[in-house]
């Protein structure tokens, strides 16, 4: 079933009857020659790209809720390619560049809104760092342009320009940046891999890993055994536990990170802006409401709700930004639970366990990876070979040293990202 | 969230600083593997842990607090000079 604006038009005109469910809903067969644990958006995508990439068949996704409810759908929606380190700079604009073609590929709307996105500066020294990032995004063959006060006053005319202690320099303008619907992305990708022939099975807990002589050979759900010849982990928030069915312990301790969203306003912020002396991003949904998000908690949890702290200082943020917000109703705060790791940098790779490979590690920033995760952990499962975008994303970088990316460039340790 | 330091008693959460899982330091020639699983490898809970606080803004007594990740209930907290 393709949509269409025919489609659509049609359908408004019959009482919307004809839509069918847009996958079917498989009980699990006893033997896949690959399982995916986890349908959120990384999971989803990661089948998608090797039903379409590499023509594999047999396959299945498993999910122990129902598709998409975990982190792709309590994000705020963010996709951009503004990295600076190599490893990170080429997967994210590899990323981008699949989302840009992403709704055609899917023949679903995934609603990308390239508004591009505006990082504020407040110093001398932002501003060097600011040129010096741009340089970079350029370099990898991304765009990127320096504004100066004038320039950003006139796109954001409510910001407190001379605010005493954080006044604003200029801006680092993103305009491929943006933001895209979070549900419909995981849709779009389950949609696709259910055309292609992948059994996508919810409410299917996977509860052990069965390894023989150091070979990966099936799974053991709550809806029974299935074998499998490889089997990839795609849980961002729950790796440790699942990980820890093949005997593993990983780098990642998990955290909250916060979002909030407001009541539906009228138009009026038509970009993501990111103060750059706060923790504080903020962008307006297609349904009016002012999203936003701010820094971690800082403790490890999986409570999935934040503490009062953070809020706290997310509203002090915002208010210190663009006081015109305080006179918007705070509608609702969510958490989502973050795969940190010591570099805050993620993790596509094989494991010690032949056939079992190993997706996670996303911190706060997994969303805008969605298509290049999949893409990429679909090549490395499929070939063996990891994908060049991705061929940093190493598990063994934090016992090696080698090839940390430390983004942020305050240590390669827990606590610090 | 309040933790309640053994010596100042119930105090906000912002007064402390989160240093991770209270974990044995290796013997310094333990060897890589041992330090790997000591600076990164985490056993990362979803249910009871012990962690290390510093209350940064009170005492500046290091603490080990054993607490629930999933509720954030806290089941006791000791001074860290205690324990060890």
């Amino acid at each position: 079933m393709g949509f269409s604006g025919f489609r659509v038009i049609a359908e408004g005109l019959m009482g919307q009857r004809g839509w069918k469910p847009m996958w079917r809903d498989p009980s699990p067969k006893s033997e896949y020659d690959i399982v995916i644990i986890g349908g959120g958006g990384h999971g989803l995508s990661t089948a998608y790209y090797l039903a379409k990439e590499h023509g594999l068949k047999n396959i299945a996704v498993l999910e122990k809720g129902y598709l998409g409810g975990g982190n792709v759908g309590r994000n705020t929606t963010i996709v951009r390619a503004n990295y600076f380190l190599p490893g990170n700079s080429e997967f994210y604009s590899h990323s981008l560049k699949l989302w840009e073609g992403l709704s055609q590929d899917l023949n679903y709307n995934v609603m990308l809104s390239q508004r591009g996105q505006i990082t504020l500066f407040h110093s001398d020294g932002q501003r060097d760092a600011g040129v010096r990032r741009g340089n970079m995004i350029a370099g990898q063959g991304n765009k990127a342009e320096l504004w100066d006060r004038e320039r950003v006053r006139r796109e954001l005319p409510y910001l407190d320009y001379d605010n005493t202690r954080f006044p604003i320099y200029g801006a680092l303008f993103c305009p491929e940046s943006g933001t895209a619907r979070h549900d419909a992305v995981a849709w779009g990708y389950a949609r696709g891999a259910d055309q292609r022939g992948v059994d996508l099975i919810q409410n299917c807990e996977v509860t052990g890993i069965d390894i023989q002589d150091g070979k990966v050979t099936g799974v053991q759900t709550s809806r029974g055994a299935i074998r499998a010849k490889k089997v990839g982990i795609v849980v961002a928030g729950r790796s440790g536990q699942v990980a820890a069915m093949a005997g593993m312990r990983l780098p990642i301790e998990s955290h909250i990170l916060q979002a909030f969203v407001t009541e539906g306003l009228k138009p009026v912020i038509d970009h993501v802006v990111s103060f750059g002396m706060g923790h504080f991003y903020i962008s307006q949904s297609d349904k009016g409401g002012l999203v936003f998000g701010g820094d971690l908690d800082f403790h490890s949890s999986y409570a999935a709700r934040g503490n009062l702290p953070m809020q706290e200082h997310v509203m002090e943020a915002a208010m210190t930004l663009m006081p015109m917000i305080g006179k918007a109703k705070l509608l609702r705060s969510w958490g989502g639970i973050m795969d940190m790791t010591p570099d805050g940098s993620p993790i596509i790779d094989k494991t010690d366990t032949e056939g079992l490979f190993i997706d996670c590690g996303w911190c706060y920033g997994g969303f805008k990876a969605v298509p290049g995760s999949g893409f990429s952990f679909a090549h490395l499962i499929a070939t063996g070979n990891h994908h060049a975008p991705a061929a940093r994303f190493r598990l063994d970088r934090f016992r090696t040293g080698r090839g940390i990316m430390d983004e942020e460039g305050t240590g390669s340790q827990h606590n610090l990202h | 969230m309040r933790i309640s330091c053994p010596l100042c008693g119930d105090r906000d959460r912002r007064e402390f600083y989160y240093q991770g899982a209270a974990l044995t330091r290796p013997a310094p020639d333990a060897g890589p593997q041992a330090w790997d699983d000591y600076v990164h490898l985490r056993d990362n809970p979803a249910g009871d842990t012990t962690d290390l606080w510093h209350h940064e803004a009170g005492c500046g007594a290091w603490l080990v607090i054993h607490r629930n990740t999933v509720t954030h209930a806290i089941h006791s907290v000791e001074l860290a000079g205690a324990t060890s």
